[in-house]
């Protein structure tokens, strides 16, 4: 590092270059605080209006302007979660399967495949959405829920195929690619040492995935979830397209409902007062605090786990 | 071996794990399965260089939407990729610092933007200034997506150059700044193009921020500061008619759009792979 400082000091062309890209850099903080700002100020006629009760009332009525976003909050909080429950057994089988137990030819092709997924615009995957998806889940995942499940509430009444249940598919869809990419990641930064003493003691290779690995693993898998969940209540398009746009809570995952991603698609380019607008904006706002505050979450555990290895192995 | 218990079960769990990976797979398989068997028909020469008909008039085609996403595309790696590239060379070559760690935090946090936040954003920001829809604040709401993937990636990729080299220039008596921009940047070059690319790849098929920023328009684009469309938006407007005409455009378009981008992920990944064993 002396080297560096020796020849910075001697080279102002050094100066000026690091002050350049510096700038560049500061573009970035820049950015984050405009983002932040224009939807700070955005939302205050809105803020000013309803304060917190725009959290908790369920009434959303542009020709009176009256503007509650609970009914968005609850679709977007339940499809993620439901998001989550469907994509989180999927996401850890594949990322064990992926570092552990797969043949070691076949790891780098299928972890792109799936990593491909991600790859497709979410407009698509709604489209495909809307025509494949939807009436599957009416057809064939609906019917033997009901049977099966219908004593719950979540299951019960008539099953639409726009619906939270759809929604919340699709959604997990979305999100496995980078749960699973995000957990393997995790998973391969266990050191092969505990997998060796576990290898040694006479362990199965699922064994030695469940007390050596999996343990160790735990905090950035978890982080890997957040991380999904963050994705889940951002993800706008394929989630508009089938989840059938009703804001209305409703116990029954086969009716339709509404996320706050969703209302802001469907309505933004409509909205002709300044309240409107604004609350629109306010939805916009929250859902920028929410999934910042998730990523940091997410970042803090997966990076605390690669940064005590990182120093385990230099 | 005998077979005990213990081998039933880890041999039951393998084979969960392998199931879990083929039902992942499947959705994927079924959605370019469906995209190329009804795109397919409805592409024709006239689709890719025609205007949109009125729903009930037959032919026409997405001319317009594949030159807007192209020019929208272009004005965020106008402003996206000087940000995030020189952005990336401070955070790898500067970086060591207080400051420089809390930029890299946020440009990792920003990766979560929600995409329609990043439309509001260009909204407020260029639409209400201008009081117009147009291409501009489309491509402003992209970059705010594209600036922090490319920033990461640049950072990574250089820092990935071996100190060796830089050590050798400097010992030459080249100047810290020259041995980052022709012998640092020269070595990671291939890595950060990559990384563009795949950033590209990744906002082309954006639709959120799209949709009032750069707006729509059925015919050709009257110029950067005017409504503009795009090939996503346009497939999300067809999609949710009731047309099957229009269902039938969507396909294609979606087909168009998928076939762009999987070009781009697949054969930059397999390049770089070459390139880095």
């Amino acid at each position: 590092m002396s080297f560096f400082r020796f020849s910075r000091r001697k080279f102002s062309g050094d100066n000026i270059f690091e002050a350049v890209v510096g700038l560049f850099a500061l573009c970035i903080l820049i950015l984050s605080f405009y983002l932040f700002r224009e939807l700070f100020i955005g939302s205050e006629l809105s803020r000013n209006t309803f304060g917190l009760s725009f959290l908790a009332t369920t009434t959303w009525d542009p020709v009176n302007e009256v503007f509650g976003a609970l009914p968005f909050i609850f679709g977007t909080i339940v499809s993620s979660f439901l998001a989550l429950v469907i994509a989180i057994p999927f996401s850890i089988g594949i990322a064990i399967y992926l570092s552990e137990l797969a043949p070691s030819g076949l790891k780098t092709p299928l972890s792109f495949i799936i990593e491909l997924l991600a790859a497709i615009p979410s407009v698509i995957i709604g489209l495909w959405g809307i025509f494949i998806l939807a009436p599957f889940t009416r057809d064939y995942l609906a019917p033997p829920l009901s049977t099966y499940l219908g004593f719950l509430p979540l299951f019960q009444g008539p099953m639409y195929g726009l619906s939270m249940l759809t929604g919340g598919v699709i959604l997990a869809i979305m999100i496995i690619p980078i749960t699973s990419s995000v957990s393997r990641e995790v998973i391969m930064t266990v050191p092969v040492q505990q997998r060796e003493a576990a290898l040694a003691l006479g362990a199965t290779g699922w064994e030695t995935t469940r007390i050596a690995v999996l343990p160790y693993a735990r905090s950035g898998i978890f982080g890997a979830v957040i991380l999904g969940f963050g994705r889940a209540i951002g993800e706008t398009m394929a989630v508009t397209m089938v989840i059938g746009n009703s804001p209305k809570i409703s116990e029954s995952l086969f009716a339709p409902s509404y996320t706050m991603a969703s209302v802001i698609a469907n309505e933004f380019v409509e909205a002709t007062s300044g309240l409107y607008v604004s609350s629109l904006i306010e939805i916009g706002l929250l859902l920028l605090v929410v999934s910042i505050i998730i990523n940091i979450a997410a970042r803090v555990l997966v990076w605390k786990l690669r940064r005590v290895e990182g120093g385990g192995r230099a | 071996m005998k077979w005990n218990k213990r081998k039933l079960v880890d041999r039951i769990m393998s084979f969960l794990a392998a199931a879990c990976v083929i039902i992942a797979i499947i959705p994927l398989l079924s959605i370019l399965y469906t995209v190329i068997i009804n795109g397919l028909p409805a592409i024709d020469l006239d689709f890719i260089t025609k205007l949109p008909r009125p729903v009930g008039e037959p032919g026409g085609g997405l001319g317009n939407a594949i030159e807007g996403t192209f020019i929208v595309v272009g004005i965020a790696c106008l402003i996206g990729l000087p940000i995030g590239i020189l952005a990336g060379i401070y955070l790898s070559e500067y970086g060591e610092n207080k400051f420089g760690h809390f930029v890299s935090f946020m440009a990792d946090v920003l990766t979560g933007t929600p995409s329609i936040v990043a439309g509001m954003f260009g909204y407020t920001l260029v639409v209400l200034y201008f009081k117009s829809f147009s291409a501009i604040a489309g491509g402003v709401a992209l970059s705010v997506l594209m600036i922090p993937i490319v920033t990461r990636t640049t950072e990574e990729s250089l820092k990935l150059v071996p100190s060796s080299i830089k050590e050798a220039s400097l010992a030459l008596g080249i100047p810290g700044w020259k041995t980052t921009l022709y012998i640092v940047l020269g070595t990671g070059k291939s890595a950060i193009i990559t990384g563009a690319l795949l950033a590209i790849a990744r906002i082309s098929g954006e639709t959120a921020p799209l949709l009032f920023t750069s707006f729509g328009n059925m015919f050709w684009s009257g110029g950067i500061d005017k409504p503009i469309s795009t090939l996503p938006v346009q497939i999300y407007t067809y999609a949710i008619t009731p047309f099957p005409d229009w269902h039938a455009k969507a396909w294609a378009g979606a087909l168009i759009l998928i076939v762009m981008i999987l070009i781009l992920n697949i054969g930059v990944r397999f390049a770089a792979r070459k390139k880095f064993g």
